[in-house]
């Protein structure tokens, strides 16, 4: 059961994530392709959950388990906000994902990514990869697609970014792992969070940059064999 | 960084070694008895007013058409349906249990249930099993928040979709759907749409077959269209059926009533008192 459609595979997400912190706030951007198998499940998913007003998480790794993290830290903070009487933190949140990971390590397998907005600390990233340990990073990457963007944000990511600069990198790093991860892809969505808010944004698949030999988006592909000299289609 | 791979003594919730002692016997060449499977094609989409949900009808053990006219489109609440892929005995009584608590906390909060109440009690389930409930659901209703149509995966996670395939036809009745959907479709483009999309299950997938099963969930009514189409109706050699030479008589009719006779011997000694 090694090639085609294994429709009995537990629900995937061979993902690209990313958290970049930059003056002010952070970005969180992810794809939207999930998997069973070799086949698209879904082609326009959510992998940025929320977990509280400000902040948010990237799910990567089986489904099932990254939801059910999400779904418990969520309802943890809840009960913590109340009990505070104000927003909890990042590192809260944080905190909060990696005990869940840890103490279950055996039975999960999933790497998140917490990003979010608090009075105290402004902007943070947290990566909580497999093993359940915590990283606070000025950057994190996860999922499948992560390969191919280590040597991408050594190069790109500089400190003190603007908000538009920072949303300019996560879609084109986004875009580039899609280009390149067979098991990322579809649209690309990103949270931005800072002392304003939280913007969404979404950049559907025709409209993303196209990076090396990337054909122009068609709606067809006759509209290609209409745009050769050849009448013929099978002689291309 | 290296993987965990170590065993740690469970802490809690099921316990899955009997499972994995089964996959070794199977491995090593043990037949293990075959289960009554929906090989399936289920639909729902999101129209105008509410969710449509299909199905088709054709139950399979193994190779075997084993129920030609079954029912995978199954009741949640009043407002809910659910349709049912994979094991049939884990979607008829997945959904038979999650529909009772439902009635339950209905009678406890006296308010209408709701599709993400179903959606949550079906998804813990399933994740405690771990895959072991071979259940793939699409669930459906319109409830006080609006219409919600979502897909539940037998290991418990979950999408939130404006149409959505599943089992083994769901490859046919996606390519239906995603060379047709639209938003804001009628109750009648839309009926039209999911029975085209069953259809394309039923033809061109070996584990569907037999007629289309459809309910229309709108706010405040519900039509269950059962075997709404028939496109593999039982065809006989001979279309106008059989005449004989002269019609049967009855020749005698004799009644022979029979009486009961019970003898009472006694034996032995009469009991002490």
């Amino acid at each position: 059961m090694e090639k085609g459609l294994d429709l009995d595979a537990p629900h995937s997400m061979g993902t690209t994530i990313i958290g970049v912190t930059y003056d002010g706030g952070v970005v969180l951007g992810a794809d939207s392709r999930t998997s069973t198998g070799a086949y698209v499940a879904n082609r326009a998913s959510d992998k940025i959950t929320q977990l509280t007003d400000n902040v948010y998480l990237c799910r990567s790794g089986s489904a099932a388990d990254s939801q059910i993290v999400s779904d418990y830290v969520r309802y943890f903070l809840h009960q913590h906000t109340i009990q505070l009487g104000q927003p909890a933190t990042v590192k809260v949140a944080a905190n909060l994902v990696r005990l869940l990971s840890y103490n279950n390590k055996n039975m999960l397998q999933t790497g998140l990514i917490v990003g979010g907005w608090d009075k105290y600390d402004g902007g943070k990233i947290y990566g909580v990869p497999l093993g359940g340990t915590i990283l606070e990073q000025p950057f994190a990457i996860g999922g499948s697609g992560s390969s191919y963007l280590y040597g991408f944000f050594d190069q790109a990511w500089r400190e003190g970014m603007t908000k538009e600069q920072a949303e300019d990198l996560v879609v084109k790093a986004v875009s580039l792992a899609i280009a390149r991860d067979g098991a990322s892809g579809g649209v690309v969505r990103t949270v931005t969070i800072n002392s304003d808010g939280v913007t969404r944004n979404f950049y559907s698949g025709n409209e993303l940059p196209r990076w090396h030999e990337e054909l122009e988006p068609q709606y067809s592909l006759l509209n290609i064999w209409g745009a050769a000299a050849s009448p013929e289609p099978m002689s291309m | 960084m290296s993987k965990a791979t170590f065993d740690v003594p469970p802490k809690g919730g099921f316990s899955f070694d009997l499972c994995k002692r089964n996959d070794m016997l199977i491995k090593k060449g043990v037949q293990p008895p075959s289960f009554r499977k929906t090989g399936t094609t289920i639909v729902g989409l999101v129209f105008q007013d509410g969710v449509i949900l299909g199905a088709d009808t054709r139950a399979t053990e193994g190779p075997i058409v084993c129920d030609k006219n079954c029912e995978k489109i199954h009741y949640m609440a009043p407002n809910i349906y659910c349709c049912g892929a994979g094991t049939a005995a884990d979607t008829e009584s997945v959904t038979d249990m999650i529909s009772s608590q439902l009635k339950l906390h209905r009678y406890h909060t006296g308010r209408e249930s709701r599709v993400v109440t179903a959606l949550t009690l079906l998804k813990s389930h399933l994740f405690s099993y771990q895959g072991y409930v071979q259940a793939a659901l699409v669930l459906g209703g319109v409830d006080v928040t609006g219409p919600h149509l979502h897909t539940i995966y037998p290991h418990g996670s979950t999408d939130t979709l404006p149409f959505a395939t599943m089992g083994s036809g769901s490859l046919a009745a996606m390519s239906v759907f995603e060379s047709k959907y639209r938003e804001g479709l009628t109750r009648e483009e839309g009926i039209d749409m999911v029975s085209e999309a069953i259809c394309s299950g039923i033809f061109n997938d070996l584990g569907s077959g037999s007629n289309v099963d459809i309910c229309v969930i709108t706010k405040g009514n519900v039509e269950y269209l059962r075997n709404h189409k028939l496109p593999n109706p039982r065809t006989y050699i001979s279309a106008k059926g059989y005449s004989f030479p002269k019609p049967i008589e009855v020749l005698l009719t004799k009644v022979t009533p029979l009486r009961e006779k019970v003898e009472i011997i006694e034996k032995g000694d009469a009991m002490e008192e």
